[in-house]
C-alpha cells in the first residue's frame, strides 16, 4: 500500500516553505476559470457517484457505438457521391464492370474495393448501427423491467423511445443510400407505403421522389437526412437524455446502506471516467473486430438497382423486421374503395398504424402506471422484475408480440430452413400475435407471484441448504439456514404494494364526486394490478417464524449428533452477521 | 418433533396490504470496505502495473501493424484473398480492434486494480426546486407578463398568434416544388410506355419474341421495346431518370399454358395468343417485381410479403396481402409473328394509392 507523502514536511529548515507558482496546467485552469467559470460547475461533477451494475452498461453501448457511427459515418462520406446520375462503373470489382448503374452505387463500390480500409469503414458502420438500435431495445427493457422509468424519469424514458424511433429511421435512410437492389426493393416498398397513406399519400410520394418513383432525388434526400437532420436530432436529445441522467441522478439497486436517499458507488473522476472511457475503446474495438471479420450488407453481390428485379429472400433489416411481418401476414384482400377513392387497409394498419400505436404504448406506460397507482413518490431505488408482476407480464407481452412479428418477417426463411409450408406459417401467426401475447401474460405474471413467494420463503424459513435429516420417527426434511441480513434486507427493501381505493361516489358533505367513474376504473385497474402479488413478511411474521426455528433447533440439540447442515460446508464460521457469506 | 419447516406457511396473498410503518429488517448499513491483494500487497500491485502497461504496449504494436497492415496488401484486384473482404479488410480490422480491445481493457484494469474503490454515497436532492423558488419564478413570470400587458389586450396577442402561424403556410409552400411542374402529375401512375402495336422485348437483351419460340410452362421476364431504343425501331432516346419510371412501370411477365387451363375474364377472351398471357410484374401490394412462378400450378408469388397471384385466372390474388390482381397486358402477334401489345394496361400498375379508381 503506498503512503501518502504530499503532506508530509521535506524539510526541517526554521523558515516557512513559500507556495511555489503554479505549474503550466494550473495557470492553463486559472486563466480558464476567469473566463468560464468552469469551477463552480466541476467541484460538484467532479466527484459525481455512480452506482455500478452491469445493466447500467447497456445504454452506455448505444451511447459509444453512436459515437462510432459519427466517426466511420465522416470517413465514408469522404467518398460516397449520393446522386443518382447514371454511370458505367469501371472499378476494380470484376463482375460489376462495364454494367450502369448510378453514382451512389459506383461510389459504394469504390469505397469497398478501391479506398483501403474503407470497406472496413463500411462494414464497421452497418455494424454500430445494428449494435446502436440493438442496446437501444435492450437497455428500454431494462429500464422498464425495473421500474426505473417512473417518477421523476418519465421524461427521460419519452427522450428514449424517441431516440429508438429516430435511430430505426436513420438505419433505414443508411442502408437504402447505396443504391443497391436490396435497398431500392426497400425504398419501392417505402413508396408503396407513402401512397398508401389516405388523402395525401400520392403526393406525399410524389413530392418525396421528385416526380414519379424512382425518379432522381431520392438518394440526395435521403442522404441528408441521414447524415445531417436526424443525427442534429439524435445529438441534442442524446444530450438532453445525458443531462436529465446527471440531474435526477441514476438509480440503484436496493441494499444495504443504499436507500432512496441516497446514491451509493464510485466517483465520476477517477473509477467512473476510466471505465466508462475504457468502455468505449472496448465498444469500438469490438465493432472493429466485427467489420474487419464479419461481411455485411455485400451490395457487390446485389447488384445495381432494377426496378425490374428482386432476389428471393430479400428483408429488410432486422430492426425494420416486425412491421414487415405485420404487412406479411394481413389477411388477403383488405382493401376498400369510398366513393371512389381506395384505401388500403393491407398496408395502412400493419404500416402506418401499428407502429406508431406501439411508439404511443411505450411512451405512455410510465405515465399509465403512476395513474394507475395513484403514487407521487419519486422513485430511485430499483425493482426486480418479479415485484411488479403485472408491469413485467405487459412487457413480456409486448416483447411476445414484437417478436412474433418479427418471426412473421421471416416466414419465407423459416419456411425454407425448417422445410414448412409458407401458408401455415402465415396462417399460424396470424393466430399467433393475438394469443401469444396473451398466454406470455399469464405466464410471466404467474411465474412472477412464484418468485415472489420463494423469496418470502427465503427469508422466513431460510434458503435450501440440500442436508436431509430424518428424524427419530423416520421422517424426512430438508435442512433451512437463515439467510445472511444483508441478503435478507435486500429481499425486504421493497414497498408494500397499496391498492388504490376509490373515495366513493359522493364526498363526506354528500355531493357527487366529479371523477367517480375514472375513479372506480382507476380503483378496478389498480386491483388488477396488485391484488395477486405477493407482499413481503411484517416485522410480526419474520419474528414468528424466526422464533419456530430456533424451538425446532432445541428439538434437534437432543440427538446425539446435533446436525445444523453445516457439516457438509465451510459457511459454519462465516455465516455469520459480521462476516457476510462471500462467494469464494 | 415437528418437521414442518420444508413446508411452505400459506399466505394470504390476496388481501389487501397493510401499510407497515416499520420495516421487518432494519438496514444493516453499507458492507465494510475490503482491501483487495493490490492494495495491500506491493507485489499483487506491481504486477498489475505490468499487466496493465504490457497491454498498452501491445495496444501501440498492434496500431503500428496496422499501418503496416495499410501499405502492405493491396486492395482493389485481390479484393476476396482472404475471408472473402481481401486481407487488407481483415488486417486492418484485427489490428485496430486489437488495439483498441487493449487499451479499453488495460483502462478498465487500471480501474480495477489500482484506483481507490472505496463506495462513496451522496444524497439525493428532490428533483423538484423548493417552493419558494417556484413562487420566486411564478412572481418574475406574473411580473413579467404584466408588463408586457399582452393578457390585457387579448386583440394584440390574437393577431400575433395568428401572424405567427400564418407563417406556416409559406413554409409548407415552399416545400411544392420537390416535385417542380408537371412532375407533380399524379396522373401519369394511371399510365404506362406501353401502347398498340408495340413488341415485347426480352428485358436484358432487348430481343423481339416470337410468339411460336415460347414452349408451355415457360416463363419469360419482358420488357416494351421502348425502353431499348434502336435506329431499327425508331423509339427515341430515354434519358436515364425516365427510362428508371419507364422500367419501374413496363415490367412483365409473359407465360405460356394450356388455353384450356386459362379462366379468362369476360371482355378478355382476345388478350391471348394461343395460351401465351402477358401480366404487369408489379405487385399490386406494394410495388416488389413478382418472380417466383411455379408451372404446375400457374401461380406466381412475390418474394417480398409472399403475395400469390393465379395466373391462370386472371392472375387473381390466392394468398397473402395483396389485395388486386395482377394488371393484364392484352396481346396480339404481328405480321412477323412477334408478340406486340395490343394496348396499354387497363388500370395503373403496382401499389394502390387513394385516387386509383378515380383514373
Amino acid at each position: 500500500m503506498s503512503v501518502d507523502t504530499s503532506k508530509v514536511a521535506t524539510s526541517n529548515r526554521t523558515t516557512a516553505a513559500t507556495t511555489s507558482k503554479p505549474g503550466p496546467a494550473g495557470s492553463l485552469a486559472t486563466c480558464a476559470d476567469d473566463r468560464l467559470g468552469l469551477a463552480t460547475v466541476m467541484k460538484k461533477n467532479l466527484r459525481k457517484v455512480f452506482p455500478d451494475h452491469w445493466s447500467f452498461m447497456l445504454g452506455e453501448i448505444a451511447l459509444w457505438s453512436f459515437v462510432v457511427l459519427l466517426l466511420t459515418g465522416v470517413f465514408l462520406t469522404l467518398w460516397f457521391n449520393p446522386s443518382m446520375g447514371h454511370v458505367t462503373y469501371e472499378g476494380s470489382y470484376d463482375q460489376l464492370r462495364g454494367i450502369g448503374m448510378s453514382e451512389s452505387m459506383a461510389s459504394t463500390l469504390n469505397i469497398s474495393f478501391d479506398v483501403r480500409g474503407g470497406l472496413l469503414m463500411r462494414q464497421m458502420h452497418h455494424w454500430a448501427a445494428m449494435i446502436f438500435i440493438a442496446s437501444m431495445m435492450v437497455h428500454l427493457l431494462r429500464v422498464a423491467f425495473t421500474g426505473a422509468y417512473r417518477k421523476p424519469r418519465e421524461l427521460n424514458w419519452v427522450i428514449g423511445c424517441i431516440l429508438l424511433l429516430l435511430g430505426t429511421l436513420e438505419g433505414f435512410t443508411g442502408y437504402s443510400l447505396p443504391d443497391d437492389l436490396l435497398s431500392g426493393t426497400g425504398v419501392r416498398a417505402a413508396d408503396g407505403f407513402l401512397k398508401a397513406s389516405p388523402v395525401v399519400g400520392t403526393y406525399m410520394s410524389f413530392l418525396l421522389f421528385g416526380g414519379e418513383f424512382p425518379g432522381e432525388s431520392i438518394i440526395p434526400r435521403l442522404y441528408i437526412v441521414h447524415v445531417l437532420l436526424i443525427p442534429g436530432i439524435l445529438l441534442a436529445l442524446i444530450a438532453a437524455h445525458m443531462l436529465l441522467l446527471v440531474y435526477h441522478k441514476h438509480t440503484q439497486w436496493p441494499g444495504p446502506g443504499r436507500t432512496e436517499q441516497n446514491v451509493v458507488g464510485y466517483p465520476m473522476l477517477p473509477v467512473y471516467a476510466a471505465k466508462a472511457g475504457g468502455f468505449f475503446f472496448m465498444v469500438f474495438g469490438v465493432i472493429s473486430l466485427m467489420g474487419g471479420l464479419l461481411s455485411i450488407n455485400p451490395v457487390w453481390k446485389f447488384g445495381p438497382y432494377d426496378p425490374t428485379k428482386v432476389t428471393a429472400g430479400s428483408q429488410p433489416d432486422w430492426y425494420m423486421g416486425w412491421p414487415d411481418g405485420a404487412l406479411r401476414i394481413m389477411p388477403t384482400g383488405w382493401e376498400t374503395v369510398l366513393f371512389g377513392y381506395t384505401i388500403s387497409w393491407n398496408v395502412l394498419i400493419p404500416i402506418l398504424l401499428l407502429p406508431p400505436l406501439m411508439l404511443v404504448i411505450l411512451i405512455l406506460l410510465p405515465f399509465l402506471e403512476g395513474w394507475v397507482t395513484g403514487d407521487k413518490r419519486d422513485h430511485h431505488l430499483l425493482q426486480r422484475p418479479r415485484n411488479a408482476p403485472t408491469r413485467t407480464a405487459v412487457m413480456v407481452a409486448l416483447m411476445t408480440f414484437y417478436g412474433l412479428l418479427w418471426a412473421a418477417g421471416g416466414n419465407d426463411i423459416i419456411a425454407i430452413k425448417l422445410h414448412a409450408s409458407i401458408n401455415q406459417i402465415t396462417y399460424f401467426m396470424r393466430v399467433a400475435v393475438f394469443l401469444g401475447p396473451i398466454l406470455a401474460f399469464w405466464i410471466t405474471r404467474r411465474w412472477c407471484i412464484s418468485l415472489q413467494r420463494h423469496d418470502n420463503d427465503k427469508l422466513l424459513h431460510g434458503y435450501e441448504t440440500g442436508v436431509i435429516t430424518r428424524s427419530p420417527d423416520g421422517q424426512y426434511a430438508e435442512r433451512h439456514l437463515p439467510i445472511s441480513t444483508a441478503a435478507a434486507y435486500t429481499l425486504t427493501a421493497r414497498d408494500r404494494d397499496e391498492v388504490f381505493t376509490s373515495q366513493g361516489d359522493t364526498d363526506a358533505a354528500g355531493v357527487a364526486s366529479p371523477n367517480s367513474r375514472s375513479e372506480k376504473l382507476r380503483a378496478r385497474l389498480s386491483t388488477w394490478m396488485y391484488v395477486h402479488n405477493v407482499q413481503k413478511p411484517t416485522a410480526a411474521e419474520l419474528e414468528e417464524a424466526h422464533h419456530h426455528a430456533e424451538h425446532e433447533a432445541e428439538l434437534t440439540s437432543g440427538l446425539d449428533h446435533p446436525v445444523d447442515g453445516h457439516q457438509f460446508d465451510d459457511h459454519r464460521l462465516r455465516d455469520t452477521d459480521d462476516v457476510p457469506l462471500r462467494d469464494h | 418433533m415437528s418437521n414442518d419447516n420444508h413446508t411452505p406457511v400459506k399466505h394470504d396473498d390476496s388481501h389487501v396490504p397493510v401499510h407497515a410503518a416499520a420495516e421487518p429488517i432494519a438496514d444493516p448499513g453499507l458492507a465494510p470496505h475490503t482491501w483487495r491483494p493490490t492494495d495491500v500487497d506491493p507485489r499483487a500491485e506491481k504486477r498489475a502495473e505490468r499487466q496493465i502497461a504490457a497491454m498498452f504496449i501491445a495496444a501501440m504494436i498492434s496500431a503500428v501493424l496496422f499501418v503496416v497492415a495499410y501499405f502492405s496488401f493491396e486492395v482493389g484486384d485481390n479484393w476476396d484473398t482472404f475471408a472473402g473482404m481481401g486481407a487488407s479488410t481483415v488486417s486492418l480490422g484485427v489490428t485496430l480492434g486489437i488495439s483498441l480491445l487493449l487499451i479499453g481493457v488495460g483502462i478498465i484494469h487500471l480501474a480495477r486494480k489500482l484506483m481507490a474503490d472505496a463506495e462513496m454515497v451522496e444524497m439525493r436532492h428532490p428533483a423538484a426546486s423548493p417552493p419558494e423558488d417556484r413562487e420566486a419564478t411564478l412572481e418574475a413570470l406574473n411580473a413579467g407578463l404584466d408588463e408586457a400587458g399582452i393578457g390585457r389586450r387579448p386583440l394584440v396577442r390574437n393577431t400575433m398568434l395568428g401572424a405567427v402561424g400564418v407563417l406556416g403556410l409559406p413554409a409548407v409552400v415552399l416545400l411544392r416544388d420537390l416535385a417542380p411542374g408537371s412532375t407533380l402529375d399524379i396522373g401519369k401512375l394511371a399510365t404506362t410506355i406501353w401502347e398498340p402495336g408495340m413488341r415485347l422485348v426480352r428485358d436484358v437483351v432487348g430481343t423481339p419474341i416470337l410468339a411460336s419460340e415460347i414452349e408451355v410452362g415457360d416463363l419469360i421476364n419482358a420488357a416494351p421495346e421502348a425502353l431499348f431504343p434502336t435506329e431499327e425501331n425508331g423509339y427515341p432516346e430515354l434519358e436515364a431518370g425516365d427510362e428508371q419510371v419507364q422500367k419501374a412501370k413496363g415490367a412483365i411477365i409473359v407465360v405460356r399454358m394450356d388455353p384450356d387451363d386459362i379462366i379468362a375474364m369476360t371482355g378478355r377472351e382476345k388478350w391471348t395468343v394461343d395460351g401465351i398471357i402477358c401480366y404487369s410484374k408489379i405487385c399490386t401490394h406494394v410495388g416488389c417485381p413478382i418472380s417466383l412462378y411455379e408451372r404446375t400450378t400457374h401461380h406466381v408469388l412475390c418474394p417480398c410479403h409472399q403475395s400469390t397471384f393465379d395466373l391462370a385466372d386472371s392472375a387473381k390474388v390466392i394468398f397473402g396481402p395483396a389485395a388486386r390482381p395482377l394488371p393484364q397486358l392484352p396481346l396480339a402477334v404481328d405480321e412477323e409473328g412477334h408478340l406486340v401489345a395490343q394496348s396499354d394496361f387497363n388500370e395503373p400498375v403496382g401499389a394502390s394509392y387513394w385516387e386509383r379508381e378515380k383514373q
